[in-house]
């Protein structure tokens, strides 16, 4: 696919993956998921376009499953990504991807976008796992992600940022992330890291040398405000919180760790406990310093 | 340049600021900041996140915007509930030395609705208005706060020579005042785009380092 | 400058901010490290607690630890005990920045219902220390005979303007080789008429006249108020 990306666009121009124009690659995903009437969930909308493709996959009634499929390497400087997620009230989805974005330097100078688009009804079940973004060296890759859930609607939101591939320096990265409750917006917040971001990003009160950044975020699920505040301790590899949002029942987990393999395992096991049926789901976590 | 600016900034203005580390105590235990140089990249890190945001906050109290909006465009961006209480709490500290220093019934009014504590950069801003001051005063008022603290509390907690932090803050000068120019041209785009404009730069070590230093049984700082 | 109100000179901020009612009297009590500050707050809340309701401010150096000391000792209950982190440097939380100590006597005031007397105990700093006005009403030092005898004599602002100068630990006069007749003379001479007590709190000595210092405050106030 990347000999494909090879050949130097002019114009509009259609390519084997995607719709490529003078401002770079364009993909985008759409994605609604409703109801079937028969206790499972329907998609009455699912399209892939340019450089994103979406795939139904098999999952357990009674929700959907859903694999973002990069039709394409990755977002190149210049590419503009978008999914838009919709779930309706009472629907049930799980997404996924295929395998990480990774974001490479293009041949323009400007930076790549990948937009997300969350939207929750009344009720609505909404898992947004996908794999890891990594911002190869050299890139340039701006991230929004933006959840507006409905009263009564559950979300679990993980994301893995990963600065530069094993033993490379990083490329640029901002993502950043706003979730609104009920109209009323209740986290907002971005992380800029790598070469141009803005000075200190790695000094001892941003990234302290952590090359793998997560965030694990957890709308209406009741076990989530549950949690110890403090999930490792000050010698740990990874460094983590989970913390409480004002306004909502919201818990916003924060994770840094010295490479993504690291990082993974701690969300997983935060996120088991927050939705743990048990009333006290406070397994193996660590809870003072 | 006005005096009051020099009165809002000063690190004796009676408003609770000296009992706080900006997280420098949970970095000094943590080994992350060592000496002037760890020193200053951290207060440059602070600086340019939640610095930035607090910066642009108050600006936009100072041009108009409504605090308690701000208020919650605070909350959004302060994910840590211990961030957020010590927030709350220095602007609750602060909003009594502004009354006395500039009545004003915007800082009553201010009082009467959040009778717990704005959150601080809110509350300077309102005051700054009151004082008569600018947005971009406001602003640099805040992001030289968010230097000082750690700065000041850091000669305590390292017993690091006076003189080296006070050469640490006079080399970031020129930073703090870019940011400071930078968070009031965000105020001024929020006021016309919606608090959405406003900046949401994070430092996660520092959400992290505040909700361990508050579990820890001792400590010199509040936060 | 902007200013768009008459030049009048501000209203007490440092006073409640909820306004009216009853406000407790607020008693300061400062001294050195070691000279027995908690100990006094925890024998006068024994003495005064049937009588009054007391809160408790502690300025610990290290956090919670003046606070927790008088949890374990139970001299009152828990919600009239309250901590302010003073960030290393105790004489300015109780002097040059008041904000956090006020922000704890209101909110004792308003967790533990109307109280007639807030106890402030400075945390453990040198002889320089003393109360804000904004801050208390009256103060009380506390010295100790072990910290030398001629601390009277030195003077400094603690010993010579406090409302009462309380020296503790007189049980070890003869063991550390300090002449209390000396301590008087210069505390005498130091203080013009400002009363001397002398007092021996953990060996539950001398506590009473303190108590009874307070209990003249108590009245006088309000008497004051009335």
């Amino acid at each position: 696919m990347s000999g494909e990306r090879g050949a130097a666009a002019t114009g509009d121009e259609r390519t084997a993956g995607g719709v490529r124009t003078a401002s770079g690659v364009t993909g985008a995903a759409r994605i609604r998921a409703v109801p079937d009437g028969r206790g499972g969930t329907a998609l009455p909308l699912l399209t892939g376009e340019g450089a994103l493709a979406v795939r139904r996959t098999r999952t357990a009634p009674p929700g959907a499953a859903v694999t973002l499929v990069g039709a394409m390497s990755a977002p190149l400087g210049g590419d503009r990504l978008r999914v838009d997620v919709e779930v309706g009230a009472g629907a049930r989805l799980t997404v996924g991807s295929a395998a990480a974005t990774v974001a490479l330097p293009g041949r323009e100078r400007r930076p790549a976008a990948y937009d997300v688009r969350l939207t929750l009804a009344e009720d609505a079940v909404l898992h947004w796992l996908p794999e890891p973004v990594i911002a190869a060296a050299g890139s340039d890759l701006r991230m929004t992600m933006r959840a507006e859930v409905a009263p009564g609607a559950l979300l679990v939101l993980r994301e893995e940022l990963v600065l530069g591939r094993h033993g490379e320096p990083p490329g640029r990265l901002v993502s950043r992330l706003t979730l609104t409750v009920d109209g009323r917006t209740v986290l907002d917040q971005e992380l800029a890291a790598g070469r141009g971001a803005a000075p200190g990003w790695d000094g001892p009160a941003g990234l302290a040398g952590h090359r793998a950044a997560g965030q694990l975020l957890l709308v209406g699920a009741e076990g989530a405000t549950l949690l110890p505040r403090v999930l490792t301790t000050r010698a740990d590899a990874v460094q983590a919180a989970a913390t409480p949002l004002a306004g909502a029942p919201a818990t916003l987990v924060t994770a840094l760790a010295p490479d993504a393999r690291e990082l993974r395992p701690l969300l997983i096991r935060t996120l088991h406990a927050a939705l743990a049926p048990s009333p006290h789901p406070r397994p193996a976590l660590a809870t003072a310093p | 340049m006005s005096a009051a600016l020099l009165l809002l900034a000063d690190g004796r203005f009676p408003a609770g600021g000296h009992a706080h580390s900006g997280g420098a105590e949970t970095a000094v235990a943590e080994g992350r900041i060592t000496d002037a140089a760890t020193l200053a990249e951290f207060c440059r890190g602070r600086l340019h996140t939640t610095g930035l945001v607090a910066a642009a906050l108050a600006a936009a109290a100072t041009a108009g915007a409504d605090p308690l909006a701000l208020d919650g465009a605070a909350d959004a961006r302060t994910p840590s509930p211990v961030l957020r209480a010590v927030s709350r709490r220095l602007g609750r500290q602060l909003l009594r030395a502004a009354r006395a220093a500039w009545p004003s019934p915007a800082l009553d009014r201010l009082g009467a609705a959040r009778p717990r504590g704005a959150h601080q950069p809110v509350v300077l801003g309102v005051a700054a208005r009151a004082a008569g001051l600018t947005p971009l005063d406001a602003a640099r008022a805040t992001a030289y706060e968010a230097v000082s603290s750690p700065a000041t509390a850091t000669v305590r907690l390292l017993a690091l020579d006076p003189f080296e932090s006070a050469a640490v803050l006079a080399r970031l000068g020129p930073e703090v005042d870019a940011v400071a120019e930078a968070a009031e041209a965000a105020a001024r785009r929020a006021l016309s785009e919606g608090l959405d404009a406003l900046p949401a730069a994070s430092a996660p070590l520092l959400d992290i380092g505040a909700e361990r230093h508050a579990a820890w049984p001792t400590r010199l700082f509040t936060s | 400058m902007h200013q768009d109100h008459p030049e009048v000179f501000p209203q007490r901020h440092t006073m409640s901010a909820s306004g009216g009612g009853r406000r407790a009297l607020r008693v300061g009590l400062g001294g050195p490290v070691g000279s027995g500050k908690t100990a006094t707050v925890a024998a006068l809340c024994r003495a005064l607690r049937d009588e009054v309701a007391i809160g408790v401010v502690t300025n610990d150096i290290y956090t919670r630890e003046d606070a927790d000391f008088l949890l374990r000792q139970a001299v009152l209950a828990p919600e009239r005990i309250t901590a302010v982190e003073t960030g290393a440097c105790p004489h300015t939380a109780i002097r040059d920045d008041i904000s956090a100590n006020l922000e704890a006597v209101e909110d004792l005031e308003e967790q533990a219902g109307p109280l007639d007397l807030v106890l402030l105990e400075s945390g453990g700093d040198n002889l320089t220390a003393t109360f804000s006005k904004g801050l208390v009403d009256v103060q009380i030092f506390v010295i100790d005979v072990a910290g030398g005898d001629d601390i009277p004599r030195k003077g400094g602002p603690g010993v010579t303007t406090s409302d009462l100068l309380v020296v503790n630990k007189v049980d070890l006069a003869e063991h550390v080789g300090a002449d209390l007749d000396r301590m008087a003379t210069d505390a005498a001479a130091q203080r013009g008429g400002l009363p001397t007590v002398f007092t021996s709190v953990a060996r539950g000595q001398g506590i009473e006249p303190v108590a009874a210092w307070i209990r003249e405050r108590l009245a006088r106030k309000a008497a004051g108020a009335a």
